[in-house]
């Protein structure tokens, strides 16, 4: 019996998640609640089961995260007994930094990007594990399994280094550090099916329902509370919609769609021919604007 | 353009998806050979590229595009703005597609000066290379390069995709004239299975389906191949022979539980069977496997899982658990081929961090035996390797490693080596066997030992090592020092750069090469001499951290004294006692260190004297003091 496509994708994530973690003096898994990060926790733990997850998990909460994002957060910490580290960026909140008046690029780079930065130096993290997968967007497609990060969480292309059979390099200089990315090679169906078949918990915002939305940009913008102003004429109204991909409410596109349960999303993605970052607003902030954010630190 | 709806290969997730095996390949061929056409152009072909990347396309073609009004699948895969605005590819991408019946991860590794790097990297990932020529230019130097690499790599099977068949009317004799030909070569290569087919990448021909303009071809089309070879063959990089898990991590939950978790290399593990770990030599039987909170009765080779022995052995992270009948071999000495990864060349006599399975040791690489022409498989003399060269070298470790030929079991025989330095990846290894030297070479047991000769001086050996730039002060203190050691009735030898290089080196330069050979030699010198129960000092400038860490692990803890004689540049060269900074400032000497060669300062010497500052007198003070405090002088701190 040979092992099939799932098997290999799930055999190397293990490999990575305990290579990585015997390397590291000290690593941490990102954690943003997300169907990818739901994987994620689900391989760390295979990987280091009946023993307890070696590092801790932290998650940078922008405050407009969706409410029912958080509360899936906390219970899924208490329900596998893993330590649950919060980062918010202080200063950014006393500013009133938000994605509303802000617009997302500054919001994405204040409460995400720099809060992140802050985390990682204030833990002193030399490894971060991250759900990114290569088929999510052009120039993620070249990144490596293990990418490295300058002093300052700077990804400099030509610094990265080759990376052949299993053999991952995680030597480091004082300051330097690396993100490590153990499902590179998933796709999203493949993220799906694994769900499917481990029945892998995942935020229930994917799963369609009657939910008040406003339609801006071509897309479905729900609200999620009162916080999302209305502009004139707007009237929320109830649609049945789902999420394909979660970051902050006011800046993920929901998707009108009658999947309710696993089976129905994958048929649906069977026929959708959209990629799923489209809902994400931040993407389209200008040209080659993940391969920028990447550079200044961003996942 | 056929609309994406009439393939019939798109993904029927529901039915198979979880079933389908996995084949992993990599796309190579000269620069417009049409790699990326050709990828891209199969991901639209099997529905994987979404309308919202399929609109992104149209406008990238307009602006970006070769192909006028077309859309240019290329542009797919140039995934960073640098490529997109240079129209290269600079590195190795992955794609994903699939079809009903089988799941492609796809590298596409092109470039151009790098190419050997970037394919030699992807190749490592795959099972299968899709070697792209133009049917127009027919076999290139560069084509039999990429063959000679996928050989090398061990990559089995290779289709020849003769490309652009459109620019010659599709004629028969130009693809079998093209088919011939490189048969002959592949046969010197050794190359296994070759299945060449004619195509026109943008125009979709014999891709998805034997095209009517090549009636006169039988063969498969390539994704029919595709998924024949991934349907019969087993993952080639999970070998059948025997079980072999080099162990990852080592989880203990409780005092209780000791679970050796690694990837299975090759082989099956089943319950209750007999186990050896390797180099321990310890012996035992499986108790339980594990994947996740799941138990199995027998493991697969490539799964990721965990294993408990029945008794208590010795074996830890980069150990090997081996089938107990057929145990791997562990050795310190190697013939391996290396490919060159990096621009700073290999330096013979340096020692360099090997990876190896999930173990690693300090490997130190020997002149070449050759570098390999990969166009004509001529063996060229070589000193060193330069960046994406490949060449034939013996390695020595500093320990015994388990070990198979790459050829067999590339997860135990494919190693990467790490510059100390800079932590950067250097050199991918593929290891072909062990030399027997190490197994016949064994070290003369001698009754006398180190201990018993230095005590019958009535001392304990030591290396002091002074470094520092030329002019520093360093031979002007070690003589010091030497006369303090001597009126002390200490026995003591002195060796001396200058003096060195009129003897025993003096077949050296002062190239990077020659300099790490000189201290390596030098380095030996002073650990016999400490064998020998001596205080010796030792007097270089010993430029690199490399090399004074190579010759501080040559000797036992505690014995070895690095003291950084630290004068500034300004200084050394004001006083230029030898007039050798002013010679290298005219440009009459070459490689001066601190001039145009550099000086990488020691980060945490026993003993650092900032020499511009001190007297010899207080400096050579300072050292005997050292020496007291690290108990190789008794009396008084």
């Amino acid at each position: 019996m040979t092992l099939t496509h799932l098997d290999r994708l799930e055999a190397e994530s293990l490999h990575i998640f305990r290579e990585a973690a015997s390397s590291a003096q000290r690593a941490v898994l990102l954690y943003s609640i997300g169907k990818d990060s739901s994987v994620l926790l689900h391989l760390a733990r295979k990987a280091f089961a009946p023993g307890r997850l070696p590092f801790p998990l932290l998650h940078i909460d922008t405050g407009w995260k969706f409410r029912e994002m958080i509360a899936f957060r906390d219970r899924i910490a208490v329900q596998h007994g893993v330590d649950l580290r919060v980062h918010t960026n202080l200063e950014g909140r006393a500013a009133g930094i938000n994605p509303i008046t802000h617009g997302s690029a500054m919001h994405t780079d204040i409460m995400k990007t720099q809060a992140l930065r802050q985390a990682l130096d204030a833990g002193a993290y030399d490894v971060a594990f991250g759900g990114a997968r290569r088929d999510e967007e052009a120039s993620r497609a070249k990144e490596r399994i293990i990418s490295h990060r300058s002093p300052g969480h700077r990804w400099e292309p030509k610094r990265q280094r080759p990376e052949l059979w299993q053999q991952y390099n995680l030597r480091h200089s004082p300051g330097e550090s690396f993100r490590v990315f153990p499902m590179s090679n998933w796709t999203e169906l493949d993220i799906w099916r694994y769900v499917e078949r481990e029945q892998i918990e995942v935020v229930p915002l994917y799963f369609a329902k009657p939910r008040p939305v406003v339609q801006r940009s071509g897309t479905w913008i729900m609200v999620d509370d009162e916080r999302l102003p209305l502009q004139p004429g707007e009237q929320p109204q109830l649609l049945s919609v789902r999420f394909r991909t979660l970051g902050c409410y006011p800046l993920s596109g929901a998707v009108e769609s009658e999947a309710r349960n696993l089976h129905e999303i994958l048929l649906e993605m069977q026929a959708s021919k959209v990629s799923e970052r489209q809902g994400r607003l931040i993407d389209g902030d200008g040209a080659a604007s993940m391969e920028r954010k990447k550079q200044e630190g961003y996942f | 353009m056929n609309a994406p709806e009439a393939a019939p290969h798109v993904i029927d997730a529901l039915q198979t998806a979880d079933l389908r095996p996995q084949l992993r390949l990599l796309t190579c061929g000269s620069v417009d050979d049409g790699k990326s056409s050709l990828i891209g152009r199969l991901l639209f072909e099997t529905g994987c590229v979404p309308d919202d990347q399929l609109e992104n396309l149209a406008l990238l073609s307009q602006r970006h595009g070769t192909r006028g009004e077309q859309l240019d699948y290329a542009l797919l895969l140039d995934g960073l703005s640098a490529e997109r605005e240079q129209g290269i590819t600079i590195d190795v991408a992955w794609r994903y597609f699939g079809t009903a019946r089988s799941a492609f991860v796809v590298a596409d590794a092109p470039g151009h000066a790098e190419y050997t790097r970037n394919m030699v990297t992807a190749a490592s990932h795959c099972e299968l290379a899709v070697l792209l020529v133009d049917a127009r230019h027919g076999l290139l130097p560069q084509t039999l390069r990429h063959a000679c690499i996928a050989a090398l790599m061990g990559i089995r099977q290779v289709v020849l995709a003769v490309n652009k068949m459109d620019r010659v009317d599709f004629q028969q004799a130009v693809f079998e004239r093209i088919v011939e030909r490189f048969a002959e070569f592949a046969g010197r290569m050794g190359l296994g299975e070759i299945q060449p087919i004619p195509l026109c990448a943008v125009d979709g021909d014999n891709l998805l389906a034997n095209s009517p303009r090549t009636p006169w071809y039988s063969g498969p089309s390539l994704l029919d191949h595709l998924e024949a070879v991934a349907t019969r063959a087993p993952a080639a990089t999970v070998g059948a022979g025997s079980a072999r898990l080099p162990v990852s991590v080592v989880i203990r939950p409780d005092a209780d539980f000791r679970g050796f978790a690694g990837q299975l290399q090759s082989g099956a593990l089943k319950l209750g069977q007999s186990v050896r770990a390797v180099p321990s030599g310890q012996s035992s039987r499986v108790l339980e496997l594990r994947l996740g909170e799941r138990t199995l009765e027998v493991a697969e080779p490539g799964q990721s899982l965990l294993v408990r022995v029945q008794d208590e052995i010795d074996l830890s992270r980069g150990d090997v658990l081996c089938a107990a009948d057929a145990p791997v071999e562990a050795s310190d000495q190697f013939e391996v081929d290396i490919v060159w990864l990096s621009e700073h060349p290999m330096l013979p006599g340096r020692p360099y961090r090997l990876q190896l399975g999930t173990a690693s040791a300090l490997a130190t690489p020997a002149t070449p035996k050759y570098r390999l022409n990969v166009e004509t498989l001529e063996q060229l003399a070589a000193r060193t390797l330069e960046a994406n060269e490949i060449g034939r070298v013996n390695l020595s470790l500093d320990r015994a490693l388990a070990f198979e030929a790459y050829a067999e079991n590339p997860g135990l025989g494919g190693g990467i080596l790490i510059d100390t330095l800079s932590n950067q990846t250097v050199g991918a290894v593929m290891i072909r066997h062990a030399l027997r030297r190490a197994a016949n070479l064994h070290w003369q047991a001698l009754d006398i030992s180190r201990g018993k000769r230095a005590g019958a001086k009535g001392q304990k050996p030591a290396v002091l090592w002074f470094t520092g730039l030329s002019g520093a002060g360093k031979s002007t203190i070690a003589n010091r020092v030497e006369k303090q050691l001597h009126a002390l009735g200490k026995h003591t030898y002195l060796l001396d750069g200058d003096n060195v290089r009129h003897g025993l080196n003096k077949d050296l330069g002062f190239t990077d090469a020659d300099r790490v050979e000189n201290i390596r030699r030098v380095a030996e010198v002073a650990r016999l001499m400490a064998d020998a129960g001596l205080i010796c000092l030792v007097s270089f400038i010993s430029p690199y951290r490399s090399e004074r860490a190579f010759a501080r692990a040559l000797l036992p803890e505690g014995e070895f004294f690095e003291v950084f004689v630290d004068t500034p540049l300004e200084v050394a060269e004001a006083r230029d006692s030898k007039g050798l900074y002013a010679k290298a400032r005219r440009g009459e000497l070459k490689n001066f260190t601190g001039i145009d060669s550099s000086y990488e300062p020691p980060l945490s010497p026993e003993l650092h004297l900032q020499a511009d500052l001190l007297p010899p007198e207080a400096a050579a003070d300072a050292v005997i003091r050292r020496l007291r405090a690290g108990g190789v002088l008794e009396g008084e701190l």
